[in-house]
């Protein structure tokens, strides 16, 4: 079993997000860096099949500048087996199309059987490139996949839908599968891990960006639609603020 | 073909989220003298197609087809190229539903044109039409526009636009054939299930205390409880907080969990992401208490602290109780 997993770096929870001067990006050299949230779940699921299954290999691919090594880095020291960087120096806001089709052509010639992705990314948030991937690679697809079961030839996806429920589909391989947080536990790297992924091999795809499908004209910090009461004060005046707040305007009693 | 809306089925009625995008539709349309019509496809193709043709539409298409009559990626994003290449719409909407997100970036690669996907609002100007768009967690918004010829493939957020704002209307039902061979499907569907034997129903409640990633452990979680019962609220989670399994699935608020509408919704430590927004949204008094001061949370709260809920919360519950 050959298994793709996409990764993607993305700034923090915590990071300031300055906007810079084009007004249509980030100002990066302020940014902190971390692996996007769902990917890390990805990983593990490709890892928990190469490990039930005693064979296979699980091959991480990201897409972006110098600074994406870092997250390959960290998916290699978790265990995964080597990494492809498709080395961009355009700035992160390619649209899913493009981005998909610099993956399809570096990807195409390794016949993957499976690629896990994230559900979306916590920066841009489409959550379209594994599926559009997918599609290009002449993939089955599915998303919003809560569990795995990897059989002959074939998987079966336990799919999130709405209003709590939930579905079981069945596809031949090869597919292309995003995963929901919270399908598995993702684990840490360990020390070891960490030590072993210095020596894992990062093969080098240099790609050229073709023309945009859509761009971001303006990126802006949002207009708030409401009026917000700030209740200040040390926790006590807090605390009496909000009790008057609760009884005597919002009148929960 | 102007503008086409793809209607979803929920229980033999439009989507909610279809119905909110008919809205959107027909807004586009008036702005820039466009005609908007709808498509409906699945088992219940019929019956939609009488809801649908009571609104203001140029026309409502209705394909019936085995094929479809069960939802796949595969037959949904074939049937709607065939559609889209005989009928040449330039702008398809979509509500942003589960479905949504499955199939449309499938159609988005057959036709290699872009899905604007997830927007909370279209700028119009003039003849070009940009999409309002969160990122960054709804830190930050954007304008993201096409950069190639129609057609384009945009989705609404939930709530981007009323359902009650819909124009009715008649318009006339058409029946419609598409090609579509049983080798196209790659998937194999089973009956949806639930999965939780909890049911718990918060759309009716009046008081809500909902707790995030912010309580920081399960052993916190009695915090929220004891709040809760002090004051008569039901207590809900957003979804990192189930993920984590500090409070069963039943409780979830959000696009994976339950929308509510509650007197008060008292958030905390919820950084306020779009997936938990749109299932509170509508909360007739949001109170929000989040450590960060940038937390989105803020944005849409009608009152704010900026503190500890953890240092907060049992203070407040003696003083209410």
């Amino acid at each position: 079993m050959k298994i793709a997993v996409l990764v993607k770096q993305v700034p923090g929870s915590e990071s300031p997000l300055p906007i810079d001067s084009s007004q249509d990006w980030l100002d990066e050299g302020q940014v902190a860096y971390v692996m996007n949230e769902s990917d890390s779940y990805a990983i593990e699921e490709a890892l928990q099949i190469c490990e039930k299954n005693g064979d296979g290999e699980v091959v991480v691919v990201s897409m972006g500048p110098d600074r994406i090594q870092k997250v390959i880095r960290e998916a290699l020291a978790k265990g995964a087996d080597r990494a492809i960087h498709v080395r961009t120096d355009s700035h992160d806001s390619t649209d899913p199309l493009t981005t998909a089709s610099a993956l399809a052509d570096s990807l195409r010639n390794e016949n993957f059987d499976l690629i896990f992705s994230g559900l979306q990314s916590d920066d841009l948030g489409f959550g379209q490139t594994g599926i559009i991937l997918g599609e290009m690679l002449e993939m089955s697809t599915a998303s919003l996949a809560m569990a795995t079961k990897v059989g002959d030839g074939a998987i079966k996806v336990k799919r999130e839908l709405e209003a709590g429920y939930f579905q079981w589909i069945t596809m031949s391989l090869p597919a292309s599968i995003s995963v929901q947080s919270g399908c598995n536990t993702p684990r840490y790297p360990s020390l070891k891990g960490i030590m072993g992924a210095k020596k894992k091999e990062i093969s080098e795809v240099t790609s050229t960006i073709s023309d945009q499908q859509q761009s971001i004209k303006k990126l802006y910090a949002p207009n708030s639609s409401k009026e917000t009461v700030m209740i200040e004060g040390s926790p006590d005046e807090v605390v009496n603020k909000l009790v008057q707040v609760l009884k005597n305007d919002i009148k929960i009693a | 073909m102007d503008i086409l809306i793809v209607l979803e089925d929920s229980n033999s009625n439009i989507h909610r989220m279809g119905l909110e995008s008919i809205t959107g539709a027909q807004h586009l349309a008036s702005s820039i003298g466009l005609q908007a019509s709808a498509v409906v496809m699945g088992a219940n193709a019929n019956a939609l197609a009488d809801e649908a043709s009571q609104f203001d539409l140029n026309e409502v298409i209705k394909i019936n087809d085995d094929l479809l009559s069960t939802y796949s990626s595969d037959g949904y994003a074939e049937a709607l190229k065939q559609i889209i290449d005989n009928e040449s719409p330039s702008y398809i909407l979509f509500g942003h539903s589960y479905q949504v997100r499955d199939y449309v970036p499938k159609l988005s690669a057959k036709l290699m044109k872009p899905f604007l996907a997830d927007s909370i609002a279209l700028k119009i100007d003039g003849q070009t039409v940009s999409a309002t768009k969160q990122m960054f967690n709804a830190k930050l918004f954007s304008d993201v526009s096409p950069s190639t010829d129609t057609p384009y493939l945009i989705s609404f957020q939930s709530a981007a636009y009323s359902a009650d704002n819909i124009t009715s209307g008649s318009a006339t039902v058409r029946d419609y054939k598409v090609s579509l061979d049983v080798s196209m499907i790659k998937t194999q569907s089973e009956e949806p299930f639930k999965e939780s034997s909890e049911d718990l129903d918060l759309t009716a409640a009046e008081l809500i205390v909902s707790v995030g990633r912010g309580i920081g452990k399960e052993e916190n979680i009695p915090l929220a409880k004891d709040l809760a019962s002090a004051i008569g609220a039901e207590l809900s989670a957003s979804r990192p907080v189930v993920d984590s399994g500090w409070l069963p699935a039943a409780h979830q608020v959000g696009s994976s969990g339950q929308s509510v509408t509650p007197k008060m919704y008292l958030a905390l430590g919820i950084s306020g992401a779009i997936q938990h927004v749109v299932g509170m949204k509508g909360s007739k008094n949001i109170v929000a208490i989040n450590k960060d001061p940038e937390a989105p949370i803020f944005e849409i709260a009608d009152y704010g602290v900026v503190g500890d809920i953890l240092e907060i919360l049992p203070k407040l519950t003696e003083a209410l109780k």
